[in-house]
Protein backbone atom coordinates (compact mmCIF):
# COMPACT_ATOMS: atom_id res chain seq x y z
CA UNK A 1 0.00 0.00 0.00
CA UNK A 2 1.38 3.33 -1.10
CA UNK A 3 0.65 6.10 1.43
CA UNK A 4 1.55 9.70 0.87
CA UNK A 5 0.72 13.26 1.88
CA UNK A 6 0.99 14.33 -1.75
CA UNK A 7 -1.97 14.58 -4.10
CA UNK A 8 -0.24 12.50 -6.74
CA UNK A 9 2.34 9.75 -6.98
CA UNK A 10 5.50 10.74 -8.87
CA UNK A 11 5.80 8.89 -12.15
CA UNK A 12 2.54 6.99 -11.72
CA UNK A 13 -0.88 7.65 -13.17
CA UNK A 14 -4.04 7.53 -11.12
CA UNK A 15 -6.43 5.13 -12.80
CA UNK A 16 -9.39 5.47 -10.49
CA UNK A 17 -10.53 7.52 -7.51
CA UNK A 18 -12.34 5.57 -4.82
CA UNK A 19 -13.20 8.43 -2.50
CA UNK A 20 -12.39 9.25 1.08
CA UNK A 21 -11.13 6.63 3.49
CA UNK A 22 -10.67 7.24 7.18
CA UNK A 23 -9.55 5.66 10.39
CA UNK A 24 -9.77 6.86 13.93
CA UNK A 25 -9.04 5.74 17.45
CA UNK A 26 -9.93 7.19 20.83
CA UNK A 27 -7.33 6.65 23.50
CA UNK A 28 -7.19 7.41 27.13
CA UNK A 29 -4.10 7.75 29.24
CA UNK A 30 -3.74 5.54 32.30
CA UNK A 31 -3.29 6.56 35.90
CA UNK A 32 0.40 5.75 36.15
CA UNK A 33 1.22 7.87 33.17
CA UNK A 34 -1.04 10.60 34.44
CA UNK A 35 0.84 10.65 37.71
CA UNK A 36 4.14 11.03 35.91
CA UNK A 37 2.66 13.74 33.73
CA UNK A 38 1.48 15.55 36.84
CA UNK A 39 5.02 15.54 38.18
CA UNK A 40 6.40 16.68 34.86
CA UNK A 41 3.97 19.57 34.95
CA UNK A 42 6.07 20.93 37.79
CA UNK A 43 9.49 20.24 36.33
CA UNK A 44 8.88 20.63 32.61
CA UNK A 45 10.36 18.51 29.85
CA UNK A 46 9.23 15.86 27.40
CA UNK A 47 6.50 13.42 28.32
CA UNK A 48 7.94 10.32 26.65
CA UNK A 49 5.03 8.12 27.68
CA UNK A 50 2.56 10.40 25.94
CA UNK A 51 4.75 10.77 22.89
CA UNK A 52 4.79 7.01 22.48
CA UNK A 53 1.11 6.62 23.25
CA UNK A 54 0.12 9.15 20.60
CA UNK A 55 2.55 7.70 18.09
CA UNK A 56 1.12 4.20 18.54
CA UNK A 57 -2.45 5.46 18.39
CA UNK A 58 -1.77 7.32 15.19
CA UNK A 59 -0.30 4.15 13.66
CA UNK A 60 -3.49 2.38 14.60
CA UNK A 61 -5.67 5.07 13.02
CA UNK A 62 -3.54 4.83 9.87
CA UNK A 63 -3.85 1.04 9.93
CA UNK A 64 -7.63 1.29 10.02
CA UNK A 65 -7.61 3.76 7.18
CA UNK A 66 -5.41 1.45 5.10
CA UNK A 67 -7.72 -1.49 5.85
CA UNK A 68 -10.66 0.51 4.57
CA UNK A 69 -8.73 1.41 1.43
CA UNK A 70 -7.84 -2.24 0.82
CA UNK A 71 -11.46 -3.25 1.25
CA UNK A 72 -12.38 -0.72 -1.42
CA UNK A 73 -9.84 -2.26 -3.78
CA UNK A 74 -7.32 0.58 -3.69
CA UNK A 75 -3.58 0.18 -3.86
CA UNK A 76 -2.71 3.65 -2.60
CA UNK A 77 -3.93 6.37 -0.25
CA UNK A 78 -3.01 9.89 -1.27
CA UNK A 79 -3.25 13.28 0.40
CA UNK A 80 -3.28 11.90 3.93
CA UNK A 81 -4.07 14.30 6.76
CA UNK A 82 -4.09 13.84 10.51
CA UNK A 83 -6.27 15.53 13.04
CA UNK A 84 -6.42 15.36 16.81
CA UNK A 85 -9.27 16.34 19.09
CA UNK A 86 -9.93 15.85 22.76
CA UNK A 87 -13.38 14.37 23.16
CA UNK A 88 -13.44 14.15 26.95
CA UNK A 89 -11.13 14.92 29.76
CA UNK A 90 -8.19 12.56 29.55
CA UNK A 91 -9.18 11.06 26.20
CA UNK A 92 -8.10 12.10 22.76
CA UNK A 93 -9.29 11.12 19.32
CA UNK A 94 -6.69 10.61 16.63
CA UNK A 95 -8.04 10.70 13.14
CA UNK A 96 -6.40 9.98 9.81
CA UNK A 97 -8.03 10.45 6.42
CA UNK A 98 -7.04 10.39 2.80
CA UNK A 99 -8.16 9.61 -0.73
CA UNK A 100 -8.12 6.00 -1.86
CA UNK A 101 -6.97 5.55 -5.44
CA UNK A 102 -5.90 2.86 -7.83
CA UNK A 103 -2.46 3.51 -9.29
CA UNK A 104 -1.37 1.92 -12.50
CA UNK B 1 1.99 29.98 55.61
CA UNK B 2 2.64 26.33 54.76
CA UNK B 3 0.81 26.85 51.49
CA UNK B 4 3.03 29.76 50.65
CA UNK B 5 6.16 27.74 51.34
CA UNK B 6 4.95 24.87 49.13
CA UNK B 7 4.11 27.34 46.41
CA UNK B 8 7.51 29.01 46.57
CA UNK B 9 9.33 25.67 46.58
CA UNK B 10 7.37 24.50 43.53
CA UNK B 11 8.04 27.79 41.79
CA UNK B 12 11.76 27.55 42.46
CA UNK B 13 11.85 23.90 41.39
CA UNK B 14 9.97 24.69 38.22
CA UNK B 15 12.22 27.63 37.44
CA UNK B 16 15.43 25.69 38.04
CA UNK B 17 14.63 22.39 36.35
CA UNK B 18 12.50 23.98 33.65
CA UNK B 19 15.26 26.34 32.60
CA UNK B 20 17.83 23.60 32.71
CA UNK B 21 15.66 21.31 30.59
CA UNK B 22 14.96 24.09 28.10
CA UNK B 23 18.61 25.02 27.82
CA UNK B 24 19.64 21.44 27.21
CA UNK B 25 16.84 20.90 24.74
CA UNK B 26 17.75 23.98 22.71
CA UNK B 27 21.36 22.88 22.62
CA UNK B 28 20.40 19.46 21.28
CA UNK B 29 17.96 21.02 18.77
CA UNK B 30 20.61 23.36 17.36
CA UNK B 31 23.14 20.55 17.08
CA UNK B 32 20.79 18.22 15.27
CA UNK B 33 19.43 20.98 13.03
CA UNK B 34 22.96 21.59 11.84
CA UNK B 35 23.44 17.90 11.15
CA UNK B 36 20.15 17.52 9.27
CA UNK B 37 20.46 20.70 7.19
CA UNK B 38 21.25 18.68 4.01
CA UNK B 39 17.71 17.24 4.21
CA UNK B 40 15.33 20.17 3.71
CA UNK B 41 11.71 19.88 4.78
CA UNK B 42 9.56 22.00 2.50
CA UNK B 43 5.88 22.88 2.47
CA UNK B 44 5.63 22.78 -1.33
CA UNK B 45 2.91 20.52 -2.65
CA UNK B 46 4.08 20.18 -6.21
CA UNK B 47 7.44 18.51 -6.25
CA UNK B 48 9.57 18.39 -9.36
CA UNK B 49 10.92 14.96 -10.13
CA UNK B 50 13.20 13.52 -12.73
CA UNK B 51 13.29 10.27 -14.59
CA UNK B 52 13.23 7.62 -13.16
CA UNK B 53 10.65 8.84 -10.67
CA UNK B 54 11.67 8.67 -7.01
CA UNK B 55 10.13 6.35 -4.47
CA UNK B 56 8.02 8.12 -1.88
CA UNK B 57 7.47 7.26 1.72
CA UNK B 58 5.46 8.98 4.40
CA UNK B 59 7.45 10.15 7.41
CA UNK B 60 6.27 11.64 10.69
CA UNK B 61 7.62 12.85 14.00
CA UNK B 62 5.79 13.77 17.15
CA UNK B 63 6.63 15.07 20.58
CA UNK B 64 4.75 15.95 23.76
CA UNK B 65 6.29 18.63 25.92
CA UNK B 66 5.05 19.68 29.29
CA UNK B 67 5.12 23.15 30.79
CA UNK B 68 6.70 23.64 34.20
CA UNK B 69 5.26 25.27 37.26
CA UNK B 70 7.14 28.51 36.75
CA UNK B 71 6.05 28.94 33.13
CA UNK B 72 2.45 28.38 34.06
CA UNK B 73 2.67 30.88 36.88
CA UNK B 74 4.16 33.55 34.62
CA UNK B 75 1.51 32.84 31.98
CA UNK B 76 -1.13 33.24 34.68
CA UNK B 77 0.25 36.65 35.56
CA UNK B 78 0.26 37.59 31.88
CA UNK B 79 -3.41 36.77 31.74
CA UNK B 80 -4.08 39.78 33.91
CA UNK B 81 -2.33 42.41 31.82
CA UNK B 82 -2.32 40.71 28.43
CA UNK B 83 0.49 40.67 25.88
CA UNK B 84 3.08 38.18 24.72
CA UNK B 85 3.49 35.05 26.79
CA UNK B 86 7.17 34.42 26.18
CA UNK B 87 7.28 31.31 28.34
CA UNK B 88 4.75 29.52 26.12
CA UNK B 89 6.31 30.80 22.92
CA UNK B 90 9.56 28.99 23.63
CA UNK B 91 7.63 25.88 24.65
CA UNK B 92 5.84 25.69 21.30
CA UNK B 93 8.95 26.60 19.37
CA UNK B 94 10.84 23.75 21.00
CA UNK B 95 8.06 21.28 20.34
CA UNK B 96 7.73 22.21 16.65
CA UNK B 97 11.42 22.09 15.96
CA UNK B 98 11.77 18.78 17.78
CA UNK B 99 8.90 17.23 15.81
CA UNK B 100 10.42 18.38 12.51
CA UNK B 101 13.80 16.99 13.56
CA UNK B 102 12.30 13.61 14.37
CA UNK B 103 10.57 13.55 11.02
CA UNK B 104 13.83 14.38 9.28
CA UNK B 105 15.64 11.69 11.23
CA UNK B 106 13.13 9.16 9.98
CA UNK B 107 13.66 10.45 6.43
CA UNK B 108 17.41 10.19 6.83
CA UNK B 109 17.14 6.60 8.00
CA UNK B 110 15.27 5.84 4.77
CA UNK B 111 18.03 7.38 2.68
CA UNK B 112 15.91 10.34 1.61
CA UNK B 113 17.30 13.74 0.65
CA UNK B 114 14.17 15.91 0.84
CA UNK B 115 10.75 15.91 2.47
CA UNK B 116 7.82 17.48 0.61
CA UNK B 117 4.41 18.76 1.65
CA UNK B 118 5.19 19.03 5.34
CA UNK B 119 2.22 19.65 7.59
CA UNK B 120 2.45 20.57 11.23
CA UNK B 121 -0.30 20.01 13.70
CA UNK B 122 -0.44 21.26 17.26
CA UNK B 123 -2.81 20.17 19.96
CA UNK B 124 -3.01 20.60 23.67
CA UNK B 125 -3.50 17.08 24.90
CA UNK B 126 -3.97 17.51 28.58
CA UNK B 127 -5.41 20.48 30.28
CA UNK B 128 -4.62 21.07 33.89
CA UNK B 129 -6.70 22.79 36.49
CA UNK B 130 -8.84 25.69 35.34
CA UNK B 131 -8.22 24.71 31.72
CA UNK B 132 -4.61 25.85 31.86
CA UNK B 133 -2.34 24.31 29.26
CA UNK B 134 -0.65 21.26 30.74
CA UNK B 135 1.26 19.95 27.76
CA UNK B 136 1.31 20.39 24.02
CA UNK B 137 1.71 17.82 21.30
CA UNK B 138 3.17 18.65 17.93
CA UNK B 139 3.04 16.31 14.98
CA UNK B 140 5.01 16.98 11.82
CA UNK B 141 4.46 14.80 8.77
CA UNK B 142 5.36 14.80 5.13
CA UNK B 143 6.43 12.72 2.17
CA UNK B 144 10.07 11.78 1.79
CA UNK B 145 11.51 11.37 -1.70
CA UNK B 146 14.00 8.58 -2.12
CA UNK B 147 16.01 8.56 -5.31
CA UNK B 148 16.25 5.16 -6.97
CA UNK B 149 19.77 3.80 -7.15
Amino acid sequence: MHVSTLEYAPGKKIKKHLGLVQGSTVRSKHVGRDLMAGLKNIFGGELKGYTELLHDSREEAMGRMVEQAQAAGANAVLNIRFSTSSVAQGAAELYAYGTAVVLE
Amino acid sequence: MADLIVFLVLLALGYGTGRYAEHRHYKSILEREDKLRPIPAVATKLAPWGDPAPETQMVAGNVVISVDYFKRFVAGLRNIVGGRVMTYETLLDRARREAILRMKEEAKALGSHIVFNVKIETSSISKGRKNAVGSVEVLAYGTAFINPR
